[in-house]
This record gives C-alpha cells, sequence and structure tokens, in this order.
C-alpha cells in the first residue's frame, strides 16, 4: 500500500528523538487519552525498561499504570491477554524476544488465537513490546531478531521500525490497533548510552500523535538498478551499502518493510518490476524466514521481471558471543554491497 | 445448583451418545456428528455449580479443556455452545473453536485447551478490575494436574502480591491423563502450594456441592470485597475416561472407584429430600435439565456447517487490508498480505 506517509512533515525537522524517546511519547499519549492503556514488564517502572522502552512513564503516571512484574513471563504476558480480553488496552514488554521460549504459549496460542478460535467474538487488542538483535557480543540468548518465527504464527500484526519517527507512528497505530501487535524494536537503533545507534534512527519526529499505517513499506532510497528489502538495524546498513554502491554508479533502491505482517508485497514487486534484482537482508536466521517470504512472493507475482536474486541473512547459527565471529555471521553493509553486485554479475 | 448439575450431566451423557456415533467399530475421531476430542466432565459438577452460584454475569471465568460443566453453571448459552461442538456455523466461536475453545463473551466466559493456561488470563480479568476500580471477579479453573505447570505458580504469585480479586479452583480428579497424582504431585493438597504463595485457601473433600458453595462463598466474598485472591481445591471424580475413547487401561480399578465414590448428584439430591424437598420437585428439575439438553442439541444438529471459505476470516479483530470478509480465497490465505 503506498496510502501512508512515509515522508516526515515539515514540523519533524523541529527536533529530532532518539527511537526510545519516540516510543515513550507515542505510550505517554495514548496512555493520556486512554485511561484503559497501561504498561507492564520486567524493569519498565523504576528502571524505565532496560532499553528505554518505557523512560520516564513511572514518573508521570505511577505504578498502577506502569506495572513492575516478577519475572514470570508466562503469567504477566497471559495476565495481558486476559486484561486486554476485557477490553483494556495493555502494552507488555519481553524484554528480549529470545525469550519468548518461555511463554510461548501464552503469545500465539492465547493472545494470538483467541479472536480467530472465538470466531471474532473476542479481540485481544495488546501491544507485545519485545528487543531485538545482536551486534553487541551478548551471545545466542540475547542476540536473536526472530522476525520470521513470529510473523509465521498468525493472529498477530508484527512490526518493525527503524527510525525514530516510524517508531512513534507505528506505536500509536499498535496501541490503538483492536488485535495484538508485536513491536519489535532493535536495541541497537534505541539511542540508549552504553548501545550506541549507528547514523539514522534519530530523525525528527512531529510534537502531534500520528500513525503510520501497517502494511505500508517505506522507500527509503530510490534506484533503478537493484532493490534491497529489509527492516530493523539493516535499513541503515542497506543505506550505507548504497551509498557506497552508487560512488561505482550502481544505483540501489532501498526498502524498508516497517511492519512484516501484514507485509506490503505490492511495493516490493513493483520496484523489482523497475529494477530487476532483488537482494533480502534480514537479521534473521535464513532459513524458512523473512528473505524466503519475499522472494516467494516476488518470484509468485513478478517472475518475469526478476533477473536475480540473493539473500543476506544469519546463515543459520545461534548468534556467536566473540566479536570476529558475531561480525561474521551478522550481515554488514559490505555483505550488502557485495549481494547487490552479484545480482549484477 | 441441582438444575446445572443434572443439567450437566444430561449434557454429557447426550454428547457422548452423539460424540459414538459413526465412530465405531474401529474408533475414528474424526467421524460423526461430533468431530475431535472430546473431554467430558461427569463427576466435577461441584467444583462449577458451587463456585459459578456465586459470580454475577460481569464476572469472569476461565475454564479448562474441560469445559462444559463450568460453562453451563455461568450461564453460556447453551444452544450456541452446542452447536459449536456440532462444528455449526451459529455456534458461539462459528465453528472456529470446538469444545476445548468455548468463548461468550456475554457470559464472560473462555477456555483454553492448553493446561494451566487460562489460569494467567483470568489474572489479567481480575487487573482490569482492579483498575477499573470494579467489583468484579475472576474465576480460573484448572485440573489438579495444571498444578505443576509454571503458568499455576506465576499465577499464584501475581495474584497474590497484587491482591487481585481472583479466584483459583483447582479440580482435584487424581488423574493427569493417565498419570496418577501420586506419581507426578508432590503435595496431596494443594493449599499447602497456596500457603506458599501467601494465598489463603480451602479444600473441599467428597465432591460435596454444598460445601463448596460455603468454601466458594468466603473465596469470591473475599474477592469482591477487594480483599485478593482465594485457592479452593475441590475433590472431584473422574467418571469418564480422559477423553473419549480412552480405555483406560492405565486404570484397573476405574469401575470400582466410580462406585465407591458417592455421585456428588445423588449427594445433593438426598440432601435436598432431607431438607424436605420433595420426590417430584427434584423429577421436575431433572424432566426440565433433560428438555433443556434435547432443545439445544436439536438445535445443533439443524444448524448448517460454515462455508468453508469463512476459514479466512476472524484471524483479526481489524483485518489488514487483503485479509477481509468480503474477499476471501487466495490473497486472504497469506493472512497479512496486502497486495
Amino acid at each position: 500500500m503506498a496510502e501512508a506517509d512515509t515522508d516526515a512533515p515539515a514540523d519533524a525537522a523541529e527536533r529530532e528523538l532518539t527511537m526510545s524517546r519516540a516510543m515513550v511519547e507515542a505510550i505517554a499519549h495514548e496512555m493520556e487519552t486512554d485511561d484503559d492503556v497501561f504498561v507492564m514488564g520486567e524493569d519498565v517502572a523504576d528502571y524505565g525498561g532496560i532499553f528505554d522502552s518505557t523512560e520516564g512513564l513511572l514518573e508521570e503516571f505511577g505504578r498502577d499504570r506502569v506495572m513492575d512484574v516478577p519475572i514470570s513471563e508466562t503469567g504477566f504476558i497471559g495476565a495481558g491477554v486476559g486484561a486486554a480480553q476485557e477490553g483494556m488496552r495493555p502494552i507488555v514488554e519481553l524484554m528480549f524476544a529470545d525469550f519468548f521460549g518461555v511463554c510461548m504459549d501464552q503469545i500465539y496460542n492465547q493472545m494470538a488465537k483467541n479472536t480467530y478460535m472465538s470466531g471474532g467474538s473476542v479481540s485481544v487488542p495488546m501491544t507485545l513490546m519485545t528487543a531485538v538483535g545482536g551486534t553487541y557480543n551478548d551471545a545466542a540468548q540475547h542476540s536473536q531478531t526472530l522476525y520470521g518465527t513470529f510473523a509465521h504464527l498468525p493472529g498477530m500484526k508484527v512490526v518493525v521500525p527503524s527510525t525514530a519517527y516510524d517508531a512513534k507512528g507505528l506505536m500509536h497505530n499498535a496501541v490503538r490497533d483492536d488485535d495484538p501487535v508485536v513491536y519489535m524494536f532493535h536495541k541497537r537503533l534505541m539511542g540508549i548510552g552504553w548501545m550506541p545507534a549507528p547514523e539514522g534512527p534519530k530523525t525528527g519526529v512531529p510534537e502531534d500523535d500520528y500513525t503510520i499505517p501497517f502494511g505500508s513499506a517505506d522507500v527509503k532510497r530510490e534506484g533503478e538498478d537493484a532493490t534491497v528489502v529489509t527492516l530493523g538495524l539493516h535499513v541503515h546498513r542497506a543505506l550505507e551499502a548504497a551509498e557506497s554502491l552508487a560512488e561505482d554508479g550502481i544505483d540501489a533502491e532501498v526498502i524498508d518493510l516497517r511492519t512484516l505482517v501484514p507485509l506490503d508485497t505490492e511495493t516490493v514487486v513493483d520496484s523489482v518490476r523497475k529494477t530487476g534484482r532483488l537482494v533480502v537482508v534480514d537479521e534473521d536466521y535464513e532459513s524458512f524466514g523473512v528473505t524466503g517470504e519475499v522472494v516467494g512472493r516476488v518470484t509468485e507475482a513478478a517472475l518475469d521481471d526478476l533477473e536475480a536474486v540473493e539473500r543476506v541473512a544469519v546463515p543459520d547459527v545461534p548468534i556467536p558471543y566473540s566479536r570476529p565471529m558475531e561480525n561474521e555471521v551478522i550481515p554488514d553493509s559490505s555483505d550488502v554491497e557485495e549481494a547487490v553486485r552479484a545480482t549484477r554479475e | 445448583m441441582f438444575e446445572d448439575m443434572v443439567t450437566a450431566r444430561r449434557y454429557e451423557e447426550r454428547l457422548q451418545e452423539e460424540y459414538l456415533e459413526g465412530k465405531q467399530p474401529a474408533f475414528d475421531i474424526s467421524a460423526g456428528p461430533i468431530p475431535g476430542e472430546l473431554h467430558l466432565a461427569a463427576g466435577h459438577e461441584p467444583a462449577a455449580v458451587g463456585v459459578c452460584e456465586h459470580l454475577r454475569d460481569d464476572d469472569t471465568v476461565t475454564a479448562p479443556h474441560r469445559p462444559h460443566h463450568v460453562a453451563i453453571a455461568k450461564g453460556v448459552d447453551l444452544e450456541r455452545m452446542t452447536a459449536e461442538i456440532f462444528g455449526r456455523e451459529t455456534g458461539l466461536s462459528s465453528g472456529k473453536g470446538g469444545h476445548m475453545h468455548l468463548f461468550d463473551p456475554d457470559a464472560k466466559f473462555a477456555c483454553s485447551g492448553i493446561i494451566a493456561e487460562g489460569y494467567p488470563p483470568a489474572v489479567g480479568a481480575a487487573m482490569a478490575a482492579e483498575k477499573r476500580n470494579t467489583d468484579q471477579v475472576a474465576v480460573a479453573y484448572a485440573g489438579e494436574g495444571a498444578t505443576n505447570q509454571g503458568g499455576f505458580y506465576e499465577s499464584l504469585n501475581l495474584a497474590s502480591v497484587h491482591d487481585l480479586p481472583v479466584v483459583f479452583v483447582v479440580e482435584d480428579n487424581d488423574w493427569a491423563i493417565s498419570m496418577p497424582k501420586e506419581r507426578v504431585t508432590a503435595v496431596d493438597d494443594n493449599t499447602k502450594r497456596a500457603e506458599g504463595q501467601d494465598i489463603p485457601s480451602a479444600r473441599v473433600d467428597h465432591n460435596d456441592a454444598v460445601a463448596v458453595y460455603d468454601a466458594a462463598e468466603k473465596a469470591v466474598g473475599r474477592a469482591r470485597a477487594g480483599n485478593g485472591p482465594t485457592l479452593l481445591e475441590v475433590q472431584v471424580h473422574r467418571r469418564m475416561g480422559h477423553f473419549m475413547g480412552d480405555a483406560e487401561a492405565y486404570r484397573p480399578d476405574a469401575e470400582k472407584e466410580r462406585l465407591d465414590a458417592i455421585d456428588p448428584i445423588d449427594r445433593l439430591e438426598e440432601r435436598l429430600r432431607d431438607e424436605g424437598v420433595d420426590g417430584e420437585r427434584v423429577d421436575e428439575l431433572r424432566d426440565q435439565a433433560e428438555e433443556r439438553v434435547e432443545d439445544a442439541i436439536e438445535f445443533a444438529k439443524d444448524q448448517p456447517e460454515p462455508d468453508p471459505e469463512a476459514a479466512y476470516d476472524d484471524v483479526f479483530t481489524n483485518p489488514p487490508s487483503g485479509v477481509t470478509d468480503e474477499e476471501p480465497g487466495e490473497e486472504a490465505i497469506s493472512a497479512g498480505g496486502d497486495d
């Protein structure tokens, strides 16, 4: 869908926010306007969220609406489901996406399926917020993105912002949506002191609320020679690659998917019809994941226009701890650059 | 209470008959008018009626995968529930849920097919009541086998630490499918575990509906008054196999157990008679229950099966474009594709 307001309005330039500030601003706005919105999770109150995703909310809204909970994800994520079914709009944080294993039943059997199993008579307007991604040497249990796992299971919308502007607009949409939304933010993009962000995620953000429709991919850079489709941190790595390629006269188009469910196939296919070459970049494992899905959809829709396809993703190994090994498996801009070049050989 | 108990029992007897139709001689689980698994709760009735008698329409109940007795006690629409179990279009969930996944928002009733996983959402419902400052309560049901799941402890702890208005009901039938309680559960009595979570608790033995009623009165009253959660364990007897078709080879003394245990309906009937309710009135209640059950089953059988295309509906309350009720088909299969 192309109706999204993909360009930031003029007043956005007035101030820049980190991605975490933008998320918090949206949450605070929703809490001010709707008493049914509350936040629950581990270390979300006094600490403000390990990744600053709830920084400052406790002071503004108090403990009743910003709730620290025991380390028991099944219990409190399931409680979010129950509160949502009562018509509240809980925002529940699963600290790391990697921890889903201890509570996946509440996520995919209760949160995601109750609407369907009830024949539409039950809604679960809940936002499950979770941190994803590596690139900071935290090893295999704290570095996964797992986009594919969540997007694979029907019944939840899956959102992956890459900039502060998108983070705010997508959060407003997530909280207002009558369905469960999994909001996956990359730690490296949040702008926290102990984990420097790359150039890019800190953007202009309007003071007022605004929404970005789900299913509207953003063409971050227009180009004629190849289409690079990606999301999250790798939007910035792909843009870096595109700048480098441009020096050699290769003009790459970079598309930020912004949401995985729904997936904006149309924008991707339109681009491939123009460029003929597709590179999909993902920080998740390669097999059975986002790269395969995007390639599959483009192949179904535009096989004749497709001259070359490359996938860039984590090569099906757990994320290693040591820096050189982690750098090896997580794609960087040179991997993207190489893949784009490969489509032209 | 008696009326709901005999309705629940009669309902399960009739479901059993309907379920077996077409499934024999070689048991075929998907054959016959009621497809899939069927878990019956005959013998569990006091745990349902003794508690739900104290509940209002706006109180939430989450039931386990053996849900019919609780649904009837909570006032779930019997006709639409039966239509759901028969997989019909006008069922509670338009045929998408089946007997383990009954949802009736009007009766504020839900259940889950996953052991212990109805506990956390009940805590959430209680949390909503507390935040909105209403005096609604939530009741979570599970079997004693579920009390070894993490969700049980997490829910008790979370409710306890926040003093939430929730009543945890454990139906102790001594069996976790084929596992006798003593082989899989370290304590014989879950009030011990409740104590460990600083939650007041009570245990009712002998499947006695009146004793459950009395204990639940305190538990629900406590929750309603804002004094926090209670755990109520009720000894019940599983008069059936775990699921229909379960030959219970693991339970050689099943028949003897059933004979030894006093049927809770007989127990309550005796009590009614002792208190001067005449036999005619009892028979009348039984007849009414039977009629109600027959009507529901007849209603269900008359209902149409769902349109296969309806399988694409209801994935979302607010479907993304491309996933709409109007355009079922290939695009909708992608569940999220917007092209």
